[in-house]
């Protein structure tokens, strides 16, 4: 038997499957990391991605600075916030926050930058107030793009989740530390086909998301 | 979008089974090869573990070679025993800083060894022909369960059975792997009937654990017992009254193609460091950063063995 069969027997083994350490308890926790880290990357990025692509102010910075969160090794970050707030879920959260940020901002200013100047200056034109541009014309125009920079950063963040097993929470990283550290490959693997079931379930939701939104866009 | 989709899949899949018939792990090959005497001086191999704390005493091995007129290949930071133990058998290692206890353990899953001594005595059989341990070192370097110096004032403990005045459920930081190990939960349970629940705390007792500890997201910590970390942060650890933990002394595993004199050499090193002499050199690695080579260079000098 092959690590990839071992690996699925694992997965199916009813021992493996329920109880606070078990698969479907890990496999929620993960899910749950993904979308708080997700929703809380959303609140900072959004915003502030849409002032950028509405003023056309601060692009520069904005662009240099998520480029260059992009580049923070996230177990170093891990690492470095735990040893200050110590472990447990912030330490790992806070990491995924920062993976999350650059996808979710680029999504959200790409959007808004993408639309037509001229669809812009006629809501202007109208006399449309600068609140009911952005809300009624970019926002919505915008939308597949920031659901696209949504999609990117979900699949990273579900990806790494598993690296707040390394200072104590939960998540399938749990199974992949001690598969890892115990010789026990099949675990390993199987917690790593757990990840790749959940970012294949998610990228489902995104994909049907994206579709729901080009269509109604198409019919307006 | 449907073909994305099973493409997506079907890349996986095939990624997985490319993978899934060797060891993941073990593929590396070292570039070194075992049969390399060239011209006069023989060629050693000194490898180590990915732990810091092994690379220096490998370091203190290979200078000290180095000086006794013998050419050094080093081969450090190589994972953990399941990956460098084969390279050992296979004859591309020559040198290796061992611990006598958890290599006994590995070596031998129904060894019955206690002490110190019975420990040693055990080894040679273990190991087979072709490797063999030189004398151990004083110095050990072993698991530790370690707590406040709060909570021990608190509650009196001084040995691991007392940990079961803090309660009845107790949580251990240490690196995942304790929960299946002997010395871990399940024989926690069965020497010392405590419940303990391991929190994953991924840095082998390094400054996340101390950190998990202190702030009292866990009863203790499992913390190598010569990391400096322990008298610096004025951690207590607890006495192993019942030996569940083996006592691991600093032991050379070598090759056939150590000869005696090169045997001697690594003698003297094993000789002159005792626990505390590895405590200050683990320190001097992790307070000032220094490198194996520059640790090893100073501590050997400072011994004469260089001289």
């Amino acid at each position: 038997m092959n690590y990839f069969s071992q690996a699925i027997a694992w997965i199916a083994d009813p021992a493996n499957a329920s109880g606070p350490n078990g698969v479907w308890a890990r496999s929620w926790e993960h899910l749950w990391y993904t979308i708080l880290a997700v929703v809380l990357a959303s609140v900072i990025a959004i915003p502030l991605g849409y002032l950028v692509g509405h003023t056309g102010r601060g692009r520069g910075l904005v662009v240099a600075s998520s480029g260059a969160a992009r580049a923070l090794p996230t177990l170093g970050v891990v690492t470095l916030v735990g040893l200050v707030l110590g472990v447990g879920l912030i330490a790992p959260m806070v990491a995924l926050v920062l993976l999350a940020v650059p996808s979710v901002l680029a999504g959200a200013y790409a959007g808004i930058e993408a639309i037509d100047p001229r669809t812009v200056d006629a809501a202007r034109a109208m006399g449309m107030s600068e609140w009911q541009i952005l809300t009624r014309v970019e926002m919505p125009l915008g939308l597949p793009l920031l659901i696209g920079g949504l999609r990117s950063a979900t699949l990273q963040v579900v990806a790494t989740a598993t690296l707040a097993a390394y200072v104590g929470a939960g998540g399938l990283g749990r199974f992949l530390f001690l598969g890892l550290k115990t010789q026990d490959y099949p675990q390993m693997l199987a917690a790593a086909l757990l990840v790749v079931v959940l970012a294949l379930i998610l990228e489902g939701v995104f994909e049907i998301s994206e579709r729901v939104t080009a269509r109604r866009l198409h019919t307006h | 979008m449907k073909t994305r989709f099973a493409a997506l899949v079907a890349a996986g899949v095939l990624a997985l089974s490319a993978c899934s018939s060797s060891n993941p792990l073990g593929s590396a090959s070292p570039a070194a090869s075992g049969s390399s005497s060239a011209a006069g001086s023989t060629t050693l191999v000194v490898g180590s573990q990915q732990y810091y704390s092994n690379e220096i005493i490998a370091e203190l091995y290979a200078q000290a070679l180095e000086h006794g007129g013998y050419t050094i290949t080093r081969q450090y930071q190589i994972g953990q025993r399941e990956v460098y133990l084969p390279e050992l058998q296979g004859g591309k290692i020559d040198v290796f800083p061992e611990y006598s206890g958890n290599l006994l353990q590995y070596l031998d899953k129904n060894a019955t060894a206690k002490t110190g001594d019975e420990v040693m005595a055990a080894l040679p059989a273990a190991l087979g022909s072709g490797l063999r341990p030189l004398t151990a070192s004083p110095a050990t370097d072993q698991d530790s369960y370690n707590v406040t110096k709060a909570n021990a004032d608190k509650y009196g403990l001084a040995s691991i059975a007392d940990l079961s005045k803090v309660g009845d459920s107790l949580k251990v930081c240490a690196n995942s792997e304790l929960a299946k190990r002997p010395y871990g939960p399940p024989g926690l349970k069965n020497d010392y009937g405590l419940n303990l629940e391991v929190i994953p705390v991924e840095d082998s007792g390094g400054p996340l654990t101390v950190k998990a500890l202190k702030d009292g997201k866990c009863d203790t910590a499992d913390i190598y017992s010569a990391d400096p970390s322990i008298a610096a942060n004025e951690l207590v650890t607890l006495t192993d009254p019942k030996a569940l933990i083996l006592p691991q002394n600093v032991v050379p595993v070598v090759s056939a193609k150590v000869d005696e004199k090169a045997a001697a050499v690594i003698d003297k090193v094993s000789a002159a460091l005792t626990t505390d002499e590895l405590v200050g050199l683990n320190a001097l690695s992790v307070n000032k950063q220094q490198s194996s080579s520059e640790i090893a260079k100073t501590w050997l000098t400072g011994k004469g063995l260089l001289g």
